[in-house]
């Protein structure tokens, strides 16, 4: 299998901010790739990177075979970049709006490209209405149009999520999936945790470094984390007493309450008081991949704190 | 065979230039024509801007207040007063008593001129001798004054010819029997004649050119479209003609809508040669559009850019000649004003519109406007990136 990224010790710093740390990621062609980290964790930097559009400070690689620093022409070419706010032009038609991105990449058949897309979109109906009037759903759904239009062989998707309801969400991954199947590499940012689960596999990113890469699943495992879940009444009480205990982490789902930490002691020690209280029923589980990205975030933290 | 390859090579390149050229000049065009409130603006600013300047700020204004010291009250001094009235410019407000006391109206600004009529202005004339009439004239302003003591002489001339009949008809013949003697008091040169409708096309298309165009690009920017553009294969030099195509349609439009109108209704044409002018027309909207799209590359805001552009767009009203006569200035405000490229324009523009100046009249002027051209174009381009490297915002 041939390597759609493979980029190493990419770094950015703005001013003083070390804002993407010695990134080295690589993905094969096909696979969908979710990179999952809180806010300011540096993904749309790296993305960014990835596509040419800011200059790394350090580190180098390849997208899609060509050097990220001497290639871009031909990089950009061949990817589909959907950024994070609506990146269309509201004030034009959304027709429009396609015809200037297939004229932009010199596309033939334009009118059929288009035409289809549209049916696609299910939007033919409406392709005279400003793009401006349009809702997130939609909006979202035209950006993915637009940057599938050149036929890329590697999207980087900026958050194409946020704001849009379940449904809509739901419908995006389908496509994503359908479109990995056909051979193209996908690499999406995200904040939900459904979603990540969705990804083949997925990049963790914590102010700035790569802290795990790997499928759902081994991340989960790899994480060494011990979780326990408890069900029952008066759980939003027994979580606040159990968040104060060192190495904790505990989160109420409504009936239920999630308790993990990685010090399989410390975690018996700290439900020790509540096990045998009748209202509550204890399981052991296995930490959800929130539970592991919370744990994660906290060691960053502590790392960031302590350096 | 290589040969035929690279040729190839270069009219593919030269294919995906012009479409992508094509493509921002489309959509911007789009943006434009959606836009409908800009755009009658675009085109109404210069009509109102015109009847404006033309006829609400008038530079040959009349019934200008005067005051008469008539020592003399003969029916010949009466003519020569009424002659002076009858040119329109003056109307006799004041009749004051002594000359201190005209000075006096004079020096506060009641009064534009002071008609003085000697006491012995009839005894000299019927004598046959050379006799005067003297006129003071406010000349702050010196446009007010030009065309009123223009008028003087020849209307004293005309009326005394009419009106000397009988033994004084032979007086009335030779025309410098009556002498007018005319002081310019306050600023004796008067030498600041410009005029107003070759400036005003200078500072219309700077204003709405430099504007437009920083606008334009640092909406992009602020919109978040700008990243979406520059994450396609388009290229700054590509994204920067696409986007000044529609606006230099805009500035032509504007420059034959000024033209027209300053023809039609103030009878100023074009007395050199049209073809220079038009180039001359053409390296300026280039000029000013540079400008716009260098202001956009130092903005982040569309609010940056419009308050830059007022930066550089002030001194084009102030210190180029338009509102003030340039050789009035002290020699910095000067050397700044011959850094504009409306200063050299309008030097053309009054050339060609006023003098009908010649190319070699002109030359230092248009090739000043070229070496402009040059400098900000090369400017931009270094500073507007492919990438979002300058002014990116440490990213989310």
């Amino acid at each position: 299998m041939s390597l759609a990224i493979e980029v190493h010790d990419l770094v950015k710093r703005f001013g003083s901010r070390t804002v993407v740390d010695h990134l080295s990621l690589s993905l094969e062609q096909g696979r969908v790739c979710g990179f999952v980290g809180p806010n300011g964790s540096g993904k749309t930097t790296s993305l960014r990177m990835i596509c040419g559009l800011l200059t790394p400070d350090g580190g180098g690689g390849t997208c899609l075979g060509h050097d990220l620093l001497r290639e871009r022409e031909a990089i950009k070419r061949q990817i589909g970049y959907m950024t994070q706010r609506f990146g269309l032009y509201e004030d034009l038609t959304i027709r429009e709006n396609l015809e200037f991105i297939g004229r932009i990449y010199g596309l033939d058949r334009l009118h059929g490209r288009i035409d289809d897309a549209l049916e696609r979109l299910n939007l033919a109906t409406r392709q005279s209405q400003r793009t401006g009037s349009l809702s997130g759903g939609w909006k979202q759904r035209l950006a993915l149009a637009a940057c599938l239009l050149h036929e890329p062989k590697l999207l980087l998707l900026d958050e194409p999520t946020a704001g849009v309801d379940p449904r809509a969400r739901r419908a995006f991954w389908d496509e994503i999936h359908d479109l990995a199947a056909h051979g193209m590499t996908v690499l999406v940012s995200t904040h939900y945790m459904d979603e990540a689960e969705r990804c083949h596999e997925l990049a963790y990113l914590a102010y700035g470094e790569l802290l795990a890469h790997g499928a759902a699943a081994e991340i989960v495992s790899r994480s060494g984390l011990h979780a326990f879940v408890a069900l029952g009444g008066g759980l939003d009480h027994l979580a606040t007493s159990l968040r104060g205990v060192q190495g904790i982490n505990a989160a109420a789902f409504g009936a239920t309450l999630h308790v993990s930490s990685a010090d399989p002691i410390a975690l018996e020690e700290a439900i020790a008081p509540f096990r045998h209280d009748p209202a509550l029923r204890w399981h052991e589980v296995q930490p959800t991949l929130e539970d592991v990205f919370i744990h994660l975030m906290g060691d960053a933290r502590d790392n960031a704190a302590d350096g | 065979m290589q040969r035929t390859a690279r040729v190839r090579q270069q009219e593919s390149a030269l294919r995906g230039f012009r479409g992508r050229v094509t493509a921002v000049t489309i959509k911007e065009v789009l943006s434009i024509l959606h836009d409908r409130a800009s755009l009658m603006l675009m085109l109404l600013v210069p009509v109102i801007q015109l009847l404006l300047f033309g006829y609400a700020i008038d530079t040959d204004p009349r019934h200008l207040p005067t005051a008469v010291v008539a020592a003399d009250q003969s029916t010949i001094s009466r003519t020569v007063l009424s002659a002076l009235a009858n040119t329109g410019y003056m109307e006799f407000t004041h009749r004051p008593q002594t000359e201190a006391e005209a000075n006096a109206l004079l020096q506060r600004g009641e009064v534009q001129f002071v008609v003085k009529v000697p006491s012995d202005f009839t005894r000299r004339l019927v004598r046959g001798e050379r006799t005067q009439v003297l006129i003071d004239a406010d000349a702050t302003d010196p446009m007010t004054v030009t065309n009123p003591l223009a008028a003087a002489g020849p209307a004293i001339e005309q009326a005394l010819r009419r009106d000397l009949i009988g033994p004084l008809k032979a007086l009335g013949g030779h025309s410098d029997a009556v002498e007018l003697v005319i002081h310019r008091r306050y600023n004796p040169e008067g030498k600041a004649r410009f005029d107003t409708v070759p400036g005003l096309l200078a500072v219309i298309l700077s204003v709405s050119m430099v504007l437009m165009t920083a606008l334009a690009v640092t909406r992009e920017y602020e919109l978040g479209t700008m990243e979406n553009l520059l994450a396609t294969p388009a290229r700054p030099l590509e994204v920067m003609i696409g986007k000044i195509c529609p606006y230099f349609f805009v500035g032509s439009i504007q420059t034959m809508v000024i033209l027209l109108l300053s023809w039609l209704l103030f009878g100023i044409g074009i007395r050199g040669s049209a073809a220079l002018f038009a180039l001359a027309a053409v390296l300026f909207i280039l000029v000013n559009l540079a400008i716009g799209f260098m202001i956009s590359t130092v903005s982040k805001t569309q609010l940056q850019a419009m308050h830059s552009a007022v930066v550089v767009l002030l001194p084009v009203t102030l210190l180029t000649g338009f509102m003030f006569p340039f050789r009035g200035m002290p020699s910095w405000a000067q050397a700044v004003g011959e850094m504009l490229p409306a200063t050299h324009f309008i030097r053309i523009t009054r050339g060609l519109m006023l003098k009908g100046a010649s190319f070699d009249d002109i030359a230092r002027e248009l090739a000043a406007l070229a070496v402009m051209l040059i400098v900000v174009s090369a400017l931009t381009l270094s500073r507007y990136r492919q990438t979002l490297d300058t002014g990116a915002k440490p990213a989310a």
